[in-house]
């Protein structure tokens, strides 16, 4: 009832202030929020992913605990190929795809699916080297226990990663928001979507300078979290 | 205890090929401390990795307890390393885990259950005289505690042997004692017998009962320390203990005013006696034979187990010829002899 009450004095407000611009607002409050959405659930499904997938590229490499050079090939050049092709043709060449899973091309939910492909790859290398900066020694103390290799990945890989994993979902966060913008050109919803709509085609720049604001805020806050976040980790191990 | 029979290890890299030991042979007894010293790639580091088969050998075989590792599986390699306990260099301890479950980690993979396991933790830590630590990441650690964690870690399974991979070497003299004292200490109290790798003659010194000198991928030389001291039959088993003596002359030594009259000449010379010929009287002997003055200018021994081993540095006094028959004479009797300065 009182939010009620307050959302109509609002309208009131902007309205009488803000005349035929009031909309505004309510349409950058909204945008934020679907990127916002968009890459937090894109970043979730490419970690669900990319994490496995980087723990298979550490850990088939020559010398490494499940040493494999097939799979280590055949995976590295699966994501090396993904990586290479350019955001906006994979968005593209991804339509048909996203259609058969989330049933339409536009809007925010079929976003996520060429945002999370996208990143996957991304996520994968990123962790890798994350992983790979785990000193040697650690891991040769492990197998000198007898720890077997689903051990050593879950009690010696992924814990000693964390900070610096955690680091990297900042970047990746980072680099799905201005995906997201570009899925938005597409339909994708999200700022990208209001930027290209009215700030390009209705040649509304206001709009176009507030989106970019408000991006630069939400990479600033995600950067400090992830900043703090990992500096928390390391700091309770000191 | 252990047994290396005919061990060979090549590291193949492309299109060269790196022998890394030759042909080693050894046998560790059930109990003893035993050491390999060597010169940084000389091949004791691959030797330690080949007792747990964390290096695989080219050719040979390693018997524990009657056992060939070489043979073994993955299965029963993992179970064989959870009685081998090995400590390291860089002590490897995970800063993801506090101290108290660093050393829980071996407990773990071992699948002790966890009520047990918490008690065995305490009662190592008691043990490492780190009771007062159990809940601190090893961070915040010295490089002493930190060697002392990774020893409670490497005995958590109640090993049959321990391997020590130059554990000593990261730490201050100070600290190296006290980490030998505390493995020794281990050695007696749970008979548990360990082999340790160093570049470092003290530790040999200090800590091992019987040595190996490994040098260019071979063994050349193994005996009790006793008697490497005391007659090292190689000239790098002789030159390692030529490290641990102290080689430096006080500068009042070197530029004293010497008095010199008409025809005498005089050497200052070193001479460096390891073992054997400590006991005997060959200088008194040499003063005897040879018409020459021996002015004892300064004289550093040390003991192997009551066995003396050091250099003195003794100034000649005579005619040119009795000086050099003297050092001959030293020389042929086993010592060495160095000469510091011509008059």
């Amino acid at each position: 009832m009182i939010e009620a009450i307050a959302a109509i004095d609002i309208n009131a407000f902007l309205n009488s202030t803000l005349g035929e611009n009031a909309w505004i607002p309510g349409a950058v409050l909204f945008a934020t929020w679907e990127t916002i959405y968009m890459v937090f659930i894109s970043t979730a499904v490419s970690y669900i992913v990319g994490l496995p997938l980087a723990l298979i590229l550490v850990t088939t490499e020559k010398g490494h605990i499940l040493e494999n050079q097939r799979i280590n090939e055949v995976l590295g050049g699966i994501v090396n190929a993904f990586r290479s092709i350019p955001f906006i043709i994979l968005l593209i060449l991804l339509i048909p795809f996203t259609r058969l899973i989330v049933g339409t091309s536009i809007g925010t939910v079929a976003s996520i699916v060429p945002l999370s492909i996208a990143a996957i790859p991304f996520v994968a290398r990123l962790v890798e080297t994350s992983i790979k900066e785990i000193d040697w020694g650690l891991i040769e103390a492990a197998l000198s226990m007898g720890a077997n290799a689903w051990q050593i990945i879950r009690k010696v890989l992924i814990p000693e990663a964390v900070p610096s994993i955690v680091l990297g979902v900042a970047i990746t966060a980072i680099n799905l928001v201005g995906y997201s913008a570009m899925a938005g050109i597409l339909g994708g919803g999200g700022l990208g979507t209001l930027a290209y709509y009215h700030g390009y085609m209705r040649y509304q720049t206001g709009v176009m300078w507030i989106t970019v604001i408000v991006l630069l805020i939400l990479v600033q806050l995600i950067q400090m979290l992830g900043t703090r976040w990992s500096t928390q980790i390391v700091s309770k191990r000191r | 205890m252990i047994q290396i029979n005919n061990l060979s290890k090549i590291y193949s890299g492309g299109e060269q090929e790196v022998m890394a030991l030759k042909d080693v042979s050894l046998t560790v007894n059930q109990g003893e401390i035993f050491g390999i010293i060597g010169l940084s790639g000389a091949g004791k580091s691959t030797l330690i990795r080949c007792i747990n088969m964390l290096e695989e050998p080219t050719t040979g075989n390693i018997l524990i307890n009657g056992q060939d590792v070489t043979l073994m599986n993955k299965q029963e390699l993992r179970q064989l390393r959870q009685k081998i306990g090995m400590i390291f260099q860089h002590f490897n301890l995970l800063s993801s885990r506090t101290v108290f479950d660093n050393v829980m980690f071996p407990l773990e993979i071992a699948g002790v259950p966890e009520k047990k396991a918490r008690q065995k933790v305490g009662e190592l830590l008691e043990l490492v005289g780190l009771s007062d630590k159990a809940r601190v990441y090893p961070e915040q650690l010295s490089g002493g505690q930190k060697q002392r964690v990774g020893i409670a870690r490497a005995l958590a399974n109640e090993p049959v042997l321990l391997l020590s991979d130059e554990a000593t070497s990261a730490l201050d003299p100070q600290t190296t004692r006290s980490i030998l004292k505390l493995l020794k200490d281990i050695n007696r109290q749970l008979g548990l017998t360990i082999l340790l790798i160093t570049h470092d003659m003290n530790v040999i010194k200090d800590a091992c009962d019987r040595v190996a000198v490994i040098d260019n991928s071979r063994i050349v030389e193994v005996g009790d320390v006793l008697s490497i001291f005391s007659n090292p039959g190689t000239p790098t088993s002789r030159s390692f203990i030529n490290t641990i003596i102290n080689k430096e002359i006080p500068e009042e030594i070197l530029y004293r005013s010497v008095v010199k009259n008409g025809s005498t000449a005089s050497r200052l010379i070193r001479v460096s006696f390891i073992g054997a010929s400590a006991g005997e009287p060959l200088m008194s002997t040499m003063l005897q034979k040879y018409n020459v003055k021996a002015n004892i200018l300064y004289g550093n021994i040390d003991r192997v187990k009551d066995t003396p081993f050091g250099n003195l540095t003794v100034e000649l006094i005579g005619t040119l010829e009795l000086i050099n028959q003297a050092m001959d004479f030293l020389r042929e009797n086993g010592l060495e002899i160095e000469v510091l300065e011509n008059d």
